[in-house]
């Protein structure tokens, strides 16, 4: 029975991994960049329905909406201001641009807010699943948190591969140039990919800080990398992929951390994935693309 | 011309970027001077009476950050301490002066803020507030033969020094102390501790702990670690102490991870006690923190604010009229500081224009004679590696406050 509910609440941490998971890969699919500011979004995001809920007092739905409008306008200007001029440069320099404005996100954030610890109130009021009388509790925030996760996820596939802009999007993602002499507008393309990634971001901070309900300037950093290793892990750029990759990573954490050590369940994960990727370096369900040289 | 407008924007946005963090910088210092302009002011009003000089302490402790409440707390306790003092004649004549800065619970931060105060002038130190960053400090002090005397920096190691002393319970004695509150008062048969395992505070309290439990009519069914990198989900801690059908779970730990522990062990379903150091005080101030989680949550600590004494009663009067809060027992352990500083250079003779290797030459030869009745004890005496020696008190948190026990 205990088992089951490791098994449980791995993957409800899991899920929260894949939904931050498919902005990243996303991403990274699309405009072929790590976007390591997508961890402060999810934080902002958080702050923002925080502020509606806690001092506003405005409808927990209402104000996911409004977080996920300010995700979308903060991911779109990010993406203008920092990384569009950065176009031609190389991977590394927008790399590192991307590290700098997950710094500035989250001292902007420290000045707004202050650094004290912040209880997020549950936004998910339904009561929790109780099964075999009682010995496994499900947390709502776990079922919503998996629902979620799925419906965007294929929500995001049915988007990408039956929509005209989903199409682009992939025609941008395989070749910018001729893409761009097809008549795409390649620069709309990837402004619309941050802000699908964005608007995700807040909700993954909604279920993020409802299930562990504290905020702070940092909340989203840590997350930020696991989930940046779940994409990885279930091969960077594709969307099926960075949920299942989120998935595991957290049943994987859970259960090492319930079986083996719950001090080395980090050095665990960071173990398999190591190995996942010795064995198949394009992650789980990566394609394997032959670059021309 | 499009490229040069952005390159512009980027560079105002790095400007902005770096003067935000300047912005930060600037208000901790400005806050800073107000103190200092405030014990000045303090001092010129007492000037006339005052022959002494002064004396200036110095202060570090998380102001912000995920500590930020015992900081303040400690600042604040300090600064009634220093403004008592000075309305009654000082020390030896002397006023005092303090000057408090802020660590962010950051050791490098800390070692920084021990740099600028001595630049000030600062004669003794009252710091620093945590543990990690009170050691990374008293090397340097060490180095200086300067005094310092911490209010709450618990682990063993910040007494290391043969120049440092503490107010507070060390973690050995807390982790001893709480085994032996749990036994004595039967609270539980089967015990678990939910531990920070990256912590020094954290697991050198569970370390004695566990060699206590052996003493004790109760046995550990548990004990589950977590790290500073892994510190949101304790579903697995919680479920094994579920599993293992314990009837009290241990916290030594900070409040930000209880406050989290407490609300994952509800909606699981675990109805247990809950029962903590020293770590646990603040826990009823997180915001918007639902303190009905932490009802009837237990802690060991040297002081309740109820407490029906003269001493505590003024304090909390004063405390509450100036700051608007209760005060917990960080601002206590502050305030308690300043006033052994006071007794020991009282004894020792400490004046101005001694040097700060001779003051803390002076004061460390009288601190084993003295005994101090402060908030947080009795009579407290010191033994010469900085240790003091009180009785425990343990809170419980009662209609979302905390009550004696």
């Amino acid at each position: 029975m205990s088992f089951l509910s490791y098994l449980a609440n791995g993957i409800s941490l899991g899920s929260v991994y894949a939904l931050i998971a498919l902005g990243y890969s996303m991403v990274y699919g699309i405009a072929k960049m790590l976007n390591f500011a997508h961890g402060d979004v999810i934080m902002i995001g958080g702050y923002v329905v925080f502020v509606g809920v806690s001092n506003m007092g405005v409808h927990p739905l209402l104000a996911i909406l409004i977080s996920m409008v300010v995700c979308t306008i903060l991911g779109v200007t990010i993406e203008r201001v920092a990384y569009k001029p950065l176009r031609g440069a190389s991977p590394l320099a927008v790399l590192i641009t991307a590290i700098g404005v997950s710094y500035l996100l989250q001292n902007i954030a420290l000045l707004i807010f202050g650094s004290d610890t912040k209880a997020f109130t549950n936004v998910v009021t339904l009561p929790n699943l109780s099964l075999f009388d009682g010995k496994l509790v499900i947390s709502s925030v776990t079922i919503v948190t998996i629902v979620v996760s799925i419906v965007i996820m294929i929500g995001l596939t049915l988007f990408v591969n039956k929509t005209k802009a989903g199409r682009a999007m992939t025609a941008v993602s395989e070749d910018k140039g001729a893409a761009q002499l097809m008549g795409i507008n390649v620069n709309g393309t990837i402004a619309l990919t941050f802000a699908i990634g964005s608007s995700l971001a807040a909700v993954a901070g909604v279920l993020l800080c409802s299930a562990y309900p504290s905020l702070t300037p940092y909340t989203g950093s840590m997350p930020g990398i696991k989930a940046f290793v779940a994409a990885v892990f279930g091969g960077i750029g594709s969307i099926p992929g960075a949920f299942i990759g989120g998935i595991l990573l957290g049943v994987i954490e859970n259960l090492s951390k319930a079986y083996i050590s719950s001090q080395l369940s980090d050095a665990i994960v960071f173990s398999v994935l190591i190995i996942v990727l010795l064995v198949k370096p394009t992650g789980i369900l990566g394609k394997n693309i032959q670059e021309k040289v | 011309m499009k490229k040069k407008v952005l390159s512009v924007m980027l560079s105002v946005a790095m400007v902005a970027s770096l003067l935000a963090g300047c912005g930060n910088g600037a208000s901790g210092e400005a806050a800073t001077s107000e103190t200092t302009t405030e014990a000045a002011s303090n001092e010129d009003a007492a000037a006339e009476t005052a022959e002494g000089g002064t004396f200036k302490i110095g202060g570090i402790g998380p102001l912000t950050g995920g500590a930020a409440v015992y900081g303040i707390a400690e600042k604040n306790g300090i600064q009634i301490a220093v403004d008592e003092i000075n309305a009654n004649g000082g020390i030896n004549g002397m006023q005092v002066e303090l000057n408090f800065q802020d660590d962010e619970l950051d050791a490098e931060k800390s070692v920084n803020a021990y740099n600028s105060l001595k630049d000030w002038g600062m004669q003794v130190l009252a710091g620093c507030v945590t543990s990690a960053c009170s050691i990374a400090v008293s090397d340097k002090t060490a180095a200086d033969n300067m005094f310092q005397i911490t209010p709450s920096g618990s682990a063993v190691d910040c007494v290391a020094t043969d120049n440092a002393f503490r107010i507070c319970f060390s973690d050995p004695n807390q982790g001893i102390a709480s085994a032996q509150y749990i036994g004595e008062n039967g609270l539980a048969s089967k015990v678990a501790v939910i531990y920070d395992s990256s912590d020094v505070y954290s697991s050198g309290i569970y370390e004695k702990f566990a060699t206590e439990a052996a003493n004790q009519p109760f046995e550990i069914v548990a004990a589950e670690a977590f790290t500073a990198d892994n510190k949101t989900d304790f579903s697995v801690q919680i479920q094994k102490a579920q599993d293992a059908g314990a009837d009290l779970v241990f916290l030594p730990i900070y409040y930000t991870e209880a406050s989290l522990i407490l609300t994952q062990a509800k909606s699981m379903g675990f109805e247990t006690k809950f029962f903590g150091c020293d770590g646990l005080d603040g826990i009823l101030d997180v915001e918007n923190f639902d303190t009905a989680v932490a009802e009837g949550v237990m802690l060991l600590t040297p002081f309740a604010a109820d407490a029906e004494d003269e001493m505590t009663k003024k304090f909390v009067e004063t405390y509450k009229e100036k700051f608007g809060e209760t005060p917990n027992q960080f601002a206590a352990d502050g305030y308690d500081t300043v006033y052994t500083i006071k007794a020991a250079a009282e004894k020792a003779g400490v004046t101005a224009d001694m040097s700060v290797s001779d003051i803390c030459e002076a004061i460390k030869g009288v601190m084993t004679e003295i005994s101090v009745d402060g908030l947080t004890g009795e009579g407290i005496t010191w033994t010469a590696d900085g240790e003091p020696s009180k009785a425990p008190k343990a809170v419980v948190i009662k209609d979302g406050a905390y009550a004696a026990m």
